[in-house]
């Protein structure tokens, strides 16, 4: 997250500035503290690398009988892969646009109409932070025993029913907006913290503006880098999530790699590996389309390479389950 | 253009080129315990470059904002070419503005800043470009098209704010301390500029600052403003000149407090000298008299009774300081050829230009 934050704003605001210190801090840098630069980037990468490669061996190496990549090709016909990668991404999908569809009204208008509002938001979007997933699932659960007895003669008993939908659980994209709520909440907020929101607005109402055609025309793409860290990081929370999947006994695809790990081990581990790679590829397809629609836009802001590597631990997650 | 033949058809005899009327009537604002316009009264004239002059609080940005739609009065009413337009949304005031801190949209280049306004109106795209082209032209940026906002220096996003707000042909044009966040040289080849764009266009400007200099150098009339209310609306000259009340006074150029007694016959008595009052003469005898330094003569003189404490140079006079043997002090605009003997230390004596002055009663509002 600190990572993200200060790169997915749009570097309006005297782009030369930061351009300068990084020269300085090279010129100063030059001689000794070079070598401890590269020792404090071998030992990060150590920490990375050695779980990863040691479960890539593990997945490739059977003791005995040599190298196979049997574990790799059977993933893709093992029974449950598809359906239960397809049902996250469309989690995510859905979890991204509703969290979005949430926040970005609501922190434009406490920027335009009630600053004074901003620490309240700011509270309740932090909130998840410290509600731990357990906690969550366990209220979840607890409304979706009690509803239906109580409310088995209303039309609500049936939503109830069509919200646990095995094939498309909405009660998760509810759960998961609520966890993603910090992160897209930090993410905008850097965004809209690096333009100012009450000016351009004034200035696109004197230029003829109405008010859906400044937020759509003027505040939208400014925020578009930011929107892209916001969704990046609520894909990876989602594509890892376990707990609350797990314990409300739905099968997206970090519960279905735990499932499988019982069986076949070695495969939930080269599930787990390509996991990461598959986060990491819609990571860097949506950084580069942040990316690209702002320098589309604005040809200097650099917001692609650094928060790749926030949503490491989140995905590695899924394989520190094992 | 259709805006201001509409208004022309409505008011013939108002709408002379394309400067509208532009007439604040009795506003109130008042934000919490804090009033920003009490009761403003003011005009600006067609095709006229109105400043409004004012302590920060006054409510001269209140003002500029009520008439771009920013803000609603709690009373009063806002007329542009007799046309109320109080309760009109922003969007469709028909004024261009140019703000304070930098406005331009940092997605879109200058072309596309400027040519924003037509855009929303669906201007096609090829107008769009000849008319941006035409106003990044008219302010001196003809090759800066392509350019994104942080690509540009504070001066140059001015412009092309100003080109932006001038894109829709405006009947008003208001400017909210444009130049306040530029650097002293840009800001006056600017406020050169600006005035002769204004000029040029004929367009009724209203321009907001607390900068005195900027005001008087470009206005054709300054309105100054305190605590929400016009003090006084004269040009220039007349305002430094013959200030209407003791707060223009003091707030406008320099300004000397002395203590002075009222005599019989209208006179007062200030620095051994006897000057006639001009203004409301106060109940009270003992009276501060307000003098401009440039009216306060002051001589090196061995027999003299005021001391020179310090003397700034600045150019073609020096301003001296000095201490009065009553104690108080002076400030003294001596021609900087004269000045030379006024050193540090010196005697000197003092003595008041023989004009007309304004009085206050002693214990006056300390502004």
């Amino acid at each position: 997250m600190a990572a993200l934050t200060p790169t997915a704003t749009p570097a309006a605001p005297a782009p030369a500035a930061p351009r300068k210190a990084r020269d300085g801090g090279a010129a100063r840098a030059r001689r000794r503290p070079r070598v401890w630069r590269g020792a404090v980037l071998f030992l990060a990468g150590l920490y990375f690398l050695v779980p990863l490669l040691s479960s890539f061996v593990f997945t490739v190496r059977i003791p005995g009988q040599g190298l196979t990549f049997d574990a790799y090709t059977g993933i893709l016909s093992a029974e449950g892969f598809t359906e239960s990668l397809l049902l996250s991404l469309g989690l995510a999908a859905a979890t991204i646009l509703l969290a979005l569809l949430l926040t970005v009204p609501a922190l434009v208008a406490v920027r335009l109409g009630a600053p004074r509002l901003a620490p309240l938001v700011e509270i309740v979007c932090m909130l998840p932070l410290v509600v731990p997933p357990i906690a969550l699932v366990t209220g979840v659960t607890t409304v979706l025993r009690w509803g239906p007895d109580h409310l088995s003669r209303t039309p609500l008993y049936q939503t109830f029913l069509a919200v646990q939908n095995e094939s498309f659980p909405v009660v998760l994209v509810l759960a998961y907006t609520v966890l993603a709520l910090p992160f897209v909440y930090r993410s905008l907020d850097a965004g809209l913290r690096a333009i100012d929101v009450p000016t351009l607005v004034e200035a696109a109402r004197n230029c003829g503006a109405s008010r859906p055609y400044v937020i759509l025309r003027v505040i939208l793409p400014n925020l578009r880098s930011s929107l892209a860290g916001a969704s990046f990081l609520t894909l990876a929370l989602v594509l890892g999530e376990f707990t609350i999947a797990s314990l409300l006994g739905f099968r997206p695809f970090a519960v279905w790699i735990v499932t499988v790990s019982g069986a076949e081990a070695r495969m939930s581990v080269a599930v787990s590996l390509l996991s990461l790679l598959i986060t990491w590829a819609l990571l860097l397809v949506l950084s580069r389309a942040g990316t690209r629609a702002s320098s589309a836009a604005a040809p200097a802001p650099p917001a692609a390479s650094a928060p790749s590597t926030a949503p490491a631990p989140a995905a590695s997650s899924v394989s520190g389950k094992e | 253009m259709s805006s201001t033949s509409t208004a022309t058809a409505e008011r013939p005899e108002r709408a002379t080129a394309t400067g509208a009327l532009v007439e604040f009537r009795g506003l109130r604002r008042a934000f919490g315990a804090t009033v920003a316009l009490d009761g403003l009264d003011l005009t600006a004239r067609p095709g006229e470059l109105l400043a409004l002059l004012g302590p920060s609080g006054c409510g001269k940005t209140t003002a500029l904002r009520v008439l771009a739609g920013f803000e609603q009065p709690d009373a009063g009413e806002v007329l542009v070419d007799g046309e109320d337009i109080t309760r009109v949304p922003a969007n469709r005031r028909d004024a261009g503005m140019v703000f304070q801190s930098y406005s331009l949209f940092p997605h879109l280049n200058a072309r596309d800043n400027v040519a924003f306004g037509l855009r929303v109106r669906k201007v096609s795209a090829a107008e769009r470009r000849a008319r941006a082209a035409e106003l990044l032209d008219l302010v001196g940026l003809p090759q800066h098209g392509d350019r994104f906002p942080h690509q540009m220096s504070g001066g140059q996003q001015q412009r092309v704010a100003l080109a932006r707000a001038l894109a829709l042909r405006p009947r008003v044009l208001l400017l909210d301390e444009p130049l306040s966040a530029l650097d002293a040289k840009v800001r006056l080849t600017l406020r050169e500029e600006i005035r002769r764009l204004q000029l040029s266009l004929g367009i009724t400007t209203i321009f907001v600052t607390h900068d005195q200099e900027e005001a008087l150098s470009m206005a054709d009339r300054v309105a100054v403003l305190n605590a929400g209310r016009l003090e006084q609306c004269a040009p220039p000259a007349e305002l430094y000149e013959r200030p209407a009340t003791p707060f223009v006074a003091e707030f406008v150029g320099a300004m000397n407090r002395l203590p002075g007694r009222l005599t019989d016959g209208g006179l007062v008595e200030v620095a051994g000298a006897e000057l006639p009052v001009d203004g409301e003469i106060p109940a009270e005898r003992e009276v501060e008299v307000l003098i401009r330094p440039e009216n306060i003569l002051a001589t090196a003189d061995p027999a003299g009774t005021a001391t020179v404490v310090s003397a700034s140079f600045f150019g073609s006079v020096t301003r001296v300081l000095l201490d009065l043997p009553g104690g108080g002090s002076v400030k003294s605009d001596v021609p900087s050829r004269d000045a030379g003997a006024l050193t540090p230390g010196v005697r000197a004596t003092v003595a008041p230009a023989r004009r007309p002055v304004l009085v206050v009663p002693a214990a006056g509002k300390g502004a």
